[in-house]
């Protein structure tokens, strides 16, 4: 199987995904943002960091790489597409998940160990936890916080297509204690906190992390 | 505006040039009109200017550093030392690792965002010019009084700072310091750290040899910020009146930097330069006099063809910007097309500016006019040393002299108050309101960072090989005896790395002191280098390299002396490494070391106001046993915690707080000394009961004391009949920095 990390300038945490991807024994494959071909890649994941800089808007530069043609092409035809972090926030610029997310509401960059509650297993990337299992994995982003208008949320909420809420105190003042969403389709995902980081608990948090990339791995071993 | 050329200042000697506005002193100038054999044209005088400014070539400083050569101990750790851009040291396995500090202290107190950012943007690119991809970051900082209005001023923007460029290129940050003391206001320290990892055969040196290659620019355009002297020689020599007055201070801009970084390393991966330099202080003077200068000495730039973000800039500006996020590099005729192949897919932009001549000079031209006609050594590294007048200031034998009179707790009430008290307090408090604005996780690397005693990262992911650094300096000690307080702060920072399981292999140093033009001043900092020199020694660690930085200062109050001490270490095996906490009941917990009265320069008196008595004496040879001590048993500790400030009651209170486990403590003894006493060359250790024996005879074998305090388990922190529950303890702790800060 080959999962697709893509990087771009500023991108930050693609080694990381890339390591997390060959951790459940498949192939990662290095994507180029300026790069439309895709190599055949099964999965991408858009990681997480500072793409272009952030300096307009966070991912709104590089929904127009021309790598991200491809991958919009290809996620709505049902490639499954996780974005993480910098990653979710490319994925909501381009308008391949609603809503947007915003500076944290203490109005600094937070890294934490977060506590995440999933509500939802049926996804591409999260068939492998159980619904309202709690996993404890990083959270580290200045522009985290969740928000869209009450018909988007009230159709995310009624659709079930909440992934993640975080639990305990709101950490970045997201609505609903978002920390992320899906498609209808359940092939795209964006998260705010960091999988990748906590596959190992000599590293990270924990390894709760783990099933995000277990789970794609068995939606494509199985397909 | 006039071309001020060489051969203009051939024919016109007699013209008036402004060196004491650009920080000259007569003699300086004078010397350079010696050397040139005529007057310094506006270029070059604004070159010689920065160059031998204190910051550039250390020339009060210089005198005392040499011991750091004088006195190495000999290591077969060491592969590159003092003078390049940082030293590198071989951690095993082929890997080399390469770390320093960097100070970023005034800036920062005049825009604290910028100033902290461009510091950590500085120490990161020296790192990576010796051709390592810098891994980590650390940042020791210290403020003024926690509760003065422009504390928070400060600490907010620099915090900010640290963390909006550090995060955004992707570098963990894995520790330092955040200290209080109200000599800082006005003078904070930003001490900024970085490591980087590489294999020994791409090392790469600052330096310009080989006829005919080629001097590359690579990364950001040159502009007008960073401009400090220079400006007054744009306005003074030239459009007066018209003059525009620039910042200061640079203004940083990490994703060009995030850029920079993986064009480098691509480029290095390749083996595409010969020699490379980053552009930090003093800019293209710098980058270009040193390259030369540690090369064949020849060297020809074209001025006019770096490209600017300002195209207003003069020359003497060009050269004297400090812009960040900009490389020089010396690239072989042959390999040029690549090199700037790679620069175009990382959108870098790379200019050839000039050239590898077979001469010995540093030509500088503008548009085909000579500007700068210099010898490259004696602006790089024949600058003037000065053998500064240094005496022992008066207030050392008054304070030395002076008795403490502090509360000593007795009573279970008193104990439990003053627990409290002391853990409350803005220098012992949670700072986890600062490390978490700082992002720890990035790279996957990260296995111990903020509050554990040192932070450590792994190099290499199969064989799980791992370094540890911790920055450490005890500025009240210095105050006191400013030779035992950098020896004991070279041993806190070993000790610091020991108790996670690394063994100390090499140190860096950030000397933060007033103005060397004060005799007093100047003791202090020949002290702490003699001392730290001789620690050294006795530890058989070599000095890879250091930074100083002087007139933290304002008007006749200078700042503690403040020597923060960077010790690097190697773990074998990062996943048995020690963590600072047990996580478990039923453990039993050993004091390693003795505890003394030593109760002078302490956090409990400086809670009290009172900042006298005698420092303690180090003792290198126990530091060294201890150290030995701890590796030995890494197996056998559960946890190990080394003491330090707040003494033993702030090491249990951290303990307890980590994972929530309390702990039964009996103490024998005066309870206020145990408690609150910070005695050097103490550890407390968590084991196995059945583990006791093994534990007895390495203390044997090394000569160590050891006493057993007390067991894991509980909600409580209990102390004889003090009795703190965790939760007070904890609200105690974690509420004093959000409630100044948040």
């Amino acid at each position: 199987m080959k999962i697709g990390v893509v990087t771009f300038p500023g991108s930050l945490d693609d080694r990381d995904a890339a390591r997390a991807v060959r951790a459940v024994g498949a192939e990662a494959i290095a994507l180029w943002h300026g790069d439309s071909d895709l190599h055949g890649v099964d999965a991408v994941i858009l990681p997480g960091g500072f793409s272009y800089g952030d300096y307009l808007r966070c991912g709104a530069i590089s929904r127009f790489a021309p790598v991200m043609s491809s991958i919009i092409e290809k996620a709505k035809s049902g490639m499954p597409l996780l974005g993480i972090c910098n990653g979710f926030q490319v994925l909501c610029e381009s308008h391949l998940l609603p809503g947007a997310l915003t500076r944290n509401h203490a109005l600094h960059f937070l890294c934490s160990d977060q506590t995440l509650k999933i509500e939802n297993n049926s996804t591409a990337w999260t068939s492998d936890y159980e619904i309202g299992q709690e996993i404890v994995i990083p959270l580290k982003n200045g522009e985290g916080s969740f928000q869209c208008d009450d018909g988007t949320l009230a159709r995310l909420e009624g659709e079930g297509l909440v992934v993640a809420r975080y639990v305990g105190e709101n950490p970045n003042g997201s609505r609903n204690l978002i920390a992320g969403i899906t498609n209808a389709r359940g092939n795209i995902v964006g998260l705010m906190p960091h999988p990748e980081h906590a596959i190992d608990p000599l590293t990270g948090p924990s390894a709760g992390g783990l099933g995000f990339f277990t789970s794609i791995m068995s939606q494509l071993v199985s397909k | 505006m006039s071309l001020d050329t060489v051969d203009i200042a051939g024919t016109t000697p007699e013209r008036v040039q402004p060196f004491a506005e650009l920080g000259l002193k007569p003699d300086e100038y004078q010397r350079i009109r010696e050397i040139l054999g005529r007057r310094p044209t506006s270029s070059e005088l604004a070159m010689y200017s920065v160059m031998w400014s204190e910051h550039c070539s250390y020339k009060s400083s210089k005198v005392h550093l040499r011991q750091f050569g004088d006195k190495a101990p000999k290591s077969e750790a060491l592969l590159v030392g003092i003078g390049e851009n940082a030293g590198v040291v071989d951690v095993g396995q082929g890997y080399a690792v390469t770390f320093k500090i960097e100070s970023h202290n005034h800036p920062s107190f005049v825009e604290p965002y910028q100033g902290a950012a461009t510091g950590v943007g500085g120490i990161v690119r020296d790192i990576l010019t010796m051709g390592a991809r810098p891994i980590a970051v650390m940042d020791p900082l210290r403020f003024g009084a926690a509760d003065a209005p422009d504390t928070r001023r400060v600490l907010t923007g620099i915090v900010a700072g640290i963390g909006g460029y550090g995060n955004c290129l992707g570098l963990p940050n894995i520790g330092g310091e955040v200290v209080f003391d109200e000599t800082y206001a006005g003078n904070p320290l930003v001490n900024a750290l970085c490591v980087g990892v590489m294999r020994h055969d791409q090392i790469k040196l600052a330096k310009a040899s080989g006829a005919g290659n080629l001097v590359v620019l690579f990364g950001a355009k040159t502009g007008g910020d960073g401009i400090g002297g220079v400006s007054v020689l744009a306005s003074e020599t030239f459009g007066a009146g018209g003059s525009t007055k620039r910042p200061s201070v640079q203004v940083g801009d990490p994703f060009t930097e995030k850029v920079l970084i993986e064009c480098s390393l691509e480029i290095f991966a390749e083996d595409l330069v010969v020699g490379i330099q980053d552009l930090g202080g003093a800019g293209l003077s710098c980058a270009t006099s040193e390259l030369a200068s540690a090369g064949t000495g020849g060297m020809r730039v074209a001025l006019d063809d770096v490209p600017l973000r300002d195209p207003s800039l003069s020359p003497e500006e060009i050269l004297m910007s400090e812009s960040q996020e900009r490389m020089c590099a010396i690239v072989e005729p042959s390999k040029i097309a690549r090199f700037l192949e790679i620069c175009k897919k990382w959108d870098v932009t790379a200019t050839v500016i000039g050239e590898v001549t077979d001469g010995v000079r540093l030509v500088i031209t503008w548009h085909g006019q000579t500007i700068v006609d210099v010898p490259p050594r004696t602006v790089a590294h024949e600058g003037p040393v000065y053998s500064r007048p240094f005496s022992k200031p008066d207030y050392v034998d008054r304070v030395n002299a002076e008795k403490l009179t502090i509360p000593m707790p007795k009573t279970a009430a008193e104990v439990r108050s003053a627990v409290l008290q002391l853990m409350s307090s803005p220098n012992m408090a949670d700072k986890s309101w600062v490390t978490s604005q700082y992002d720890k996780y990035v790279q996957g690397n990260t296995i111990q960072s903020q509050p554990e005693d040192s932070g450590m990262v792994r190099i290499d992911e199969t064989t799980q090989l791992g370094i540890a650094i911790s920055t450490d300096a005890n500025a009240p000690w210095s105050y006191l005896n400013p030779y035992e307080g950098a020896k004991l702060a070279l041993a806190e920072a070993a000790r610091n790395i020991a108790t996670a399981g690394a063994k100390p292999l090499a140190v860096t140093n950030c000397l933060n002191f007033g103005s060397p033009e004060d005799p007093g001043v100047m003791w202090q900092f020949a002290e702490t280098v003699r001392g730290l020199a001789d620690g050294c020694l006795e530890m058989g660690l070599p000095v890879t390299g250091g930074n100083v930085s002087f007139y933290n200062q304002t008007g006749d109050v200078a700042i503690l002396p403040t020597p923060v001490i960077g010790v690097l270490g190697v773990i074998q095996d990062v996943r048995t490494r020690t963590p600072m906490a047990f996580d478990r009941p039923g453990l039993d917990l050993y004091l390693l070391g003795e505890t003394r009265n030593d109760l002078a320069g302490s956090e409990w008196a400086y809670m009290h106001h009172q900042r006298g008595g005698i420092a303690p004496q180090s003792d290198l040879q126990h530091e060294m046993r201890l150290i030995d001590a701890l590796l030995e048993g890494q197996s056998i500790f559960e946890a190990a915690h080394d003491l330090s400030q707040g003494g033993l009651a702030a090491s249990l209170s951290e303990m307890a707080l980590r994972h929530n486990i309390g702990a039964t403590v009996l103490l024998e003894g005066e309870i206020a000394v145990e408690l609150l006493s910070e005695t050097p060359g103490r550890v407390v250790v968590a084991i196995d009961k059945g583990d006791a024996h093994a534990l007895q005879s390495i203390a044997q074998k090394y000569d160590i004391a050891i006493t057993k305090i007390g067991v894991t388990g509980g909600t409580t922190l209990s102390i004889n009949d003090a009795e703190i529950a965790l939760d007070d303890l904890r609200s105690a702790f974690v509420d004093t920095i959000p409630r100044l800060f948040g």
